[in-house]
């Protein structure tokens, strides 16, 4: 859960969302039980009022460096403004499975 | 050639072109997968590197656009963004009209 922990405090403390989830999907791969490998993070927030999909994954991104270079594999990304939020309904993509392309490098 | 200058080679020359863990056929990973998926759907040819194969560009793309996973698509030079923005930007429509314009300008 440690990871897991930081990668919500960060985004609470940066921004302000008015939705968080973060979800460990790790047990979805080829990892040992309790990795903390594979995340999907929903972060609804004012802070992406304006910018575009990639300016907002770069911000997540940035926020996240620290875990992206340690023990996080994967992170799946759901950026939304409040007002797309409420026009998506909260209906997210589930993850894809794993095929077996493990962290090579 | 050093391996950003060949990344941008690459990435110039070809109006559509995926950096992904296996290739479309066999991929590797469930996110290059979708991917690859969805551009196949868009019913155009596009390039793709598997850089599983290809270590130097595995280590060096993250740096390339400041982005640190794979998969990472660009069209016309420009990235578009990895499996989340472009599954995204597919069941909106828009890869399609994005890829199009792309392979028609070729």
């Amino acid at each position: 859960m440690v990871i897991q922990t930081s990668i919500e405090h960060k985004i609470q403390s940066a921004l302000h969302p008015v939705f968080l989830e973060v979800a460990n999907e790790s047990h979805m791969h080829n990892v040992a039980p309790g990795s903390e490998s594979h995340f999907k993070v929903t972060v609804v927030s004012h802070e992406f009022d304006g910018k575009l999909p990639v300016a907002r994954h770069r911000i997540m991104n940035r926020l996240l460096a620290e875990e992206l270079a340690g023990t996080v594999h994967a992170l799946s990304l759901h950026t939304f403004t409040p007002e797309e939020w409420q026009e998506k309904n909260g209906e997210i993509r589930n993850s894809p499975p794993c095929m077996g392309g493990s962290k090579a490098g | 050639m050093e391996v950003l200058e060949r990344i941008k080679e690459q990435v110039e020359s070809n109006p559509v072109i995926l950096y992904m863990k296996g290739t479309p056929q066999m991929p590797q990973c469930g996110f290059s997968s979708r991917t690859a998926e969805a551009l196949k759907a868009c019913g155009h040819e596009f390039a793709y590197v598997n850089v599983l194969m290809d270590p130097e560009i595995f280590e060096n793309l993250p740096q390339f656009a400041d982005w640190p996973t794979f998969p990472q698509l660009y069209i016309q030079g420009e990235l578009v963004g990895g499996c989340d923005i472009t599954l995204d930007l597919h069941e909106r429509g828009e890869l399609q009209k994005m890829v199009s314009a792309a392979a028609g300008s070729d």
